[in-house]
Parts: C-alpha cells; structure tokens; sequence
C-alpha cells in the first residue's frame, strides 16, 4: 500500500492529478511564468454551441431572468432624480441541483464520461457538491464529493451538512471531514485509489460550462431591452462564476457591461482556523476565499487554474453578512422569491450599485441558489447565537467578522464598499514575479502579466514592476 | 436498525456512520494556526455495516458506491442535524418595514 502520509502523498500530487485529468498543463507554459490561457481554454475542445447542446441533454441552463419591480423600487427611492437601474436576477436556483454550479458539472461530467472514466471526485464544501453529483447520477458514474464540515468539537455548519445531505440524495459517497486544507490531500487519495476523473472546479471544461450564462443574460438583455446590460454582478468566490460569465458576455457582444464581483466581508476570519470555521454565517461567496484567489488564482487543485477572475474584473465590492441576510428577507417578502444564501450577496450589492446608474439602464445580478435547512437565513443566525455570535439591528459598519451581524434598519443603508483592484493587481503582480529579477521576464511575460491583471498595458504593468523592484531594494 | 438499539450499535446490513481519523495531529499540514495543528484530522463516511458492532468499535461499512471502509462506529441510521433553525425576530420586522416603505414610496433614515 502507498504511503498515506501528508508528505508522501503531496509528493505524488503531480502524477495523480495528471492521471485523473488527462490535460498536459506543461504544453501551456510559456516564458519564465507566462502560460497560453486562451490556449488551454481552446484545449476543451468545445464551442459554446457544443457546450449548450451538452447542457440541454443534462437539464442544464435557460434559467429564467426576472425583473425584480421592487428591488428596482427601494433601489429608485434612496436615489437622486433619474437615477436607479433596473434590476433583473437570473434564476439559476432552477438548475437541477439548484444552483449555477450545474453548468460547471455538467461538462465536467460530460468530459469525463467521454473519456471512459467510471467515476468523478469533487473536493468541495459548496453547492458544486451536489452538481457533480447530479450530473454523475444522469450519466450512471460513480461520485466521491468530500466536505470540510465540522469543527474539532463535533459540530458541523449547517449550510454544509445540507449540501452534504443533497450530495447522499444524489447518490454520491460523501466524506465529511474536520476543518484544515488537508480536503486536498484526502482529494489526492480518493483520486489515487479509485481512479477517477477529478472533476475539479477549475478546468477549462468546467469554466466552459459557465459562458452559457453570460451569454444567456447578454443576449436575453440585448432583446428584450434593445441594449447590453450595464453592468452584471457576479457573486466572487474563486473566481469561476466571474470568469466563465464575463467570457460569455463577450461572446455575447456585450464586452462593454462592466462586470462587478461581490464578495461578504468576512476579513479577520482565517480559513484555516478550527475555532473561526464556524464563526462566519457564509461558507463561500466571501473574502476569505475571493481576496486569496485573486491574488493567485492557482492555489486550486489543478497546475493551472482556467479561473482567473483579475482578467475580467471591472470592479469588486463587499458586503456585510447583515446586508445578505436583510435582501435575502427582502426578496422573499416583496419579490416572492425564497432563494438561498451565496446567490444573495451579488443581489445585496446590486442594490446600491443600481443607484449609481441611470434610470433606463439595466443591472443584471446573474445568479440566485437553492435554500433549504441549514442554509436559510434562519438557520445559519440560529447557529450564529448558538455560538455566541451578536445578531442585532444596525448599520453595516457595525458588523465584526465573527462577533456582530447587524442587519440593517433600512434599504439606503446598504452598500457596496470598493475594494482597490489597483491595490490587489500589484497584490498579485508582487506574488507572481516573486523574487525574480525582473531582467529574467522577457516580452512574453511582461504580456502575459498585463493579460492576467486586465488588460492594462504592458507600460503600466512594467512601472508597478519597476517601482516595487525600487522599494524593496531601498528596504532591503 | 434490525433490534439492537442505534444508541448502542447495529446489526450487519444497517445504514451507520464511521469516524476516522486521517492524520493525527502531529501529522498535518504545515503553517497552520494552533487550534487547527493541535487537532487531528477527522473524517465521518456512511454505509452498510459489513457485520454487528457497537458504537466507538472498530467497524466496516459498504458506501453507497460499494467501496468498503474502516473506522470507528460514531451511529446507526445518523438523521439529518441541519434545520431551518428559530424564528429571527429582527429579520421578521423586515419584511413588513419594506413593505410600508413600498407602499408610503418615500425612504425614510436613507
Ligand atoms: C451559489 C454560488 N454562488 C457563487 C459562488 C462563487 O463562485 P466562484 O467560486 O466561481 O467564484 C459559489 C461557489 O462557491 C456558489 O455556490
């Protein structure tokens, strides 16, 4: 038998994520840091023609976009005259496994089927659980999901333990582990001794899978409102549903929508941490997955990650828990909709976003998910009080990551704050150049990081170089 | 469960919960905070119990997806813990607050 521990097994990572993906990432790589990005896109082998047709035999997609009248009206109340967009949502809650993860799942599962593979592994805490699982139920394979859920005292979140739950419904074998980054290693192993397709987040097949929904929602807009959407707002965890939906918007000719990522305030809260992993009311959608996954967006479970959200951010916000939960009771109670947590935190921003826009524009919030026990704003500020977490009325300012929800007194107190892209591209261009000389980059690197952070030219992004290469040099 | 009571173990054949630890805690990761590093790391998995056990035993079970594991009996026929929780009354005047304001079409504390 192999040896299982931590350091032997990560010392096999390599060949066991080769063999359970079949995608040669070094054929990528470029230069001294560079990759093909568009290349390694390509290498999925699908058009967005191919990927709706795969969709539409696996129940996926042509979700509903609904205009939402009385958001659009609380958001035109707390604006100046002739401003306040029109807020529309798109209903991805009605994917078979209730949420947009379906459409990542389902060319995943389709790749994998395809390839003979009998089986799939997700390692995932989140919604993509019960995709995978879904997805492998309609096509006969076998499904591993395992979860990080609970703390070292036993007790387990309760949004994860229903997705868990949804996972079982499935069919799928379930492995519900402690908290800790080591859900990769456990990944590695079930991988190894099954020989599964990993059916990760993070491939081009699974970011694929996504354009379908901006396409749907540019092209949706584009008839029914004789315009491209003025903005879309993409709830931002690891930076797929950003990256996949902005590519489809383009491929829309809706390249001009500014795409706005939205993430809960959770800064303070470490990840890894066996006492804060179940002090935060959100399990994904937040900043302590966002912030680290903007800034390298290849920390996932594959060489190179088809998710790099940076490319294609116009802006990002955040948003407090409190702020969530309020439109969440919000659009339940004058939209008649009861959707869950993670689709909410795009929509709890959108309203002061549509403020900022003139009245005959139009503002898309491009998800909504599945609620349920465990995950209803009920349930997780049960368990919040349970842990002596505050919950009470009060200005967003007033909430603390793990100490106080404040659910705020009226609409016009919800905002959106800016997070500084500037701040977080030099972030990620410090990290990527790391300790290299910068006479070692060559016009393929200096190209590629200008890519990888928007777009900007390579002049700019060379600056930033330059001068932070000058700063450390006086500080060291 | 087939006669035993699930409190205290089950019979081959019932549906149980196993506990297994996967690495001790000297045994993890590195760089993690202490609470985390002095933890081991757990694992619960579900599945047909391969003979009769009692709860803390070692047992095996069949998952779902016929691979067989070992680890300690934690529960038999393990329910579902996550509900929707209590009633929050702050998220309760919610509702009728935004309704009023609907309704007034003015915003009042914007
Ligand atoms: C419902 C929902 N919305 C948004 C996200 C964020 O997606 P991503 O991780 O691709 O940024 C997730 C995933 O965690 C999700 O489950």
């Amino acid at each position: 038998m192999p040896d299982r521990s931590f350091a032997a097994v990560l010392a096999r990572r390599d060949e066991i994520v080769a063999a359970a993906l079949g995608i040669d990432y070094g054929a990528f790589e470029r230069g001294e840091l560079a990759f093909e990005y568009e290349a390694l896109m390509a290498s999925a082998g699908t058009t967005l023609e191919d990927v709706r047709a795969i969709q539409r035999a696996a129940k996926v997609g042509s979700t509903p976009l609904l205009e939402l009248p009385a958001l659009t009206r609380l958001a035109r109340l707390g604006a100046p005259a002739g401003k306040g967009a029109t807020i529309l949502v798109k209903d991805e809650a009605a994917n078979p496994s209730g949420s947009f993860k379906a459409r990542r799942a389902s060319v995943a599962v389709h790749e994998a089927a395809r390839r003979g593979y009998r089986g799939v592994v997700a390692a995932t805490s989140g919604n993509y659980g019960a995709a995978v699982a879904s997805q492998a139920a309609m096509r006969g394979l076998d499904c591993i999901v395992l979860q990080e859920v609970y703390d070292s005292l036993g007790r387990g979140q309760p949004e994860i333990l229903e997705k868990g739950r949804a996972c079982e419904a499935y069919g799928a074998e379930v492995w519900q582990l402690t908290v800790g980054p080591e859900l990769f290693y456990a990944m590695l192993l079930a991988l190894e001794e099954t020989g599964y397709f990993s059916a990760s987040l993070y491939t081009p097949h699974a970011i694929a899978g996504i354009e379908t929904l901006g396409h749907e929602i540019g092209a949706e807009v584009l008839e029914r409102y004789g315009r491209p959407p003025d903005a879309v707002v993409c709830t931002n965890a690891g930076g797929g549903n950003v990256t996949g939906t902005a590519r489809g918007l383009r491929a829309a000719g809706c390249g001009a929508t500014a795409v706005i990522g939205v993430s809960v305030d959770l800064r303070g809260l470490r990840m890894d941490s066996d006492r804060d992993f179940n002090r935060k009311s959100f399990t994904t959608g937040h900043t302590g997955f966002a912030m680290p996954f903007l800034l390298d967006p290849d920390r996932t479970d594959v060489p190179r990650s088809a998710a790099r959200p940076l490319r294609y951010l116009d802006r990002h916000v955040t948003v407090t828990q409190g702020e969530v939960f309020y439109v969440t009771e919000a659009l339940a109670r004058l939209e008649g909709l009861e959707r869950g947590p993670a689709g909410n935190t795009s929509l709890a921003a959108a309203i002061p976003l549509a403020r900022e826009l003139d009245e005959d524009a139009v503002l898309v919030v491009q998800e909504t998910e599945y609620t349920g026990a465990g995950k209803h704003p009920t349930a997780q500020l049960t368990f919040a009080r349970e842990l002596g977490v505050e919950v009470r009325r009060g200005h967003p300012s007033e909430n603390v990551p793990g100490r106080v929800i404040a659910i705020p007194r009226s609409p016009g107190e919800l905002s959106a704050v800016e997070v500084d892209l500037d701040e977080i591209r030099r972030g990620y261009l410090g990290r990527a150049v790391g300790d290299r000389p910068l006479d070692s980059l060559g016009d393929v690197d200096l190209e590629y990081l200008a890519a990888e952070v928007g777009g900007l030219p390579v002049a700019t992004v060379a600056g930033w170089l330059e001068a932070e290469s000058r700063e450390a040099g006086a500080r060291a | 469960m087939s006669g035993e009571d699930g409190e205290s173990g089950g019979r081959a054949g019932d549906w149980a919960e196993l506990h297994l630890v996967l690495l001790g805690p000297g045994e993890r990761a590195p760089r993690l905070p202490a609470e985390t590093a002095g933890a081991p790391l757990e694992a619960r998995v579900r599945g047909f119990l391969e003979h009769d056990a009692r709860v803390g035993e070692t047992a095996a079970v069949r998952t779902v997806l016929g691979r067989r594991v070992e680890g300690s009996l934690l529960e038999v026929l393990p329910p579902a813990r996550q509900t929707f929780g209590r009633p929050v009354p702050e998220l309760l005047e919610v509702g009728s607050e935004l309704r009023a304001l609907i309704r007034a079409g003015g915003l009042e504390g914007a």
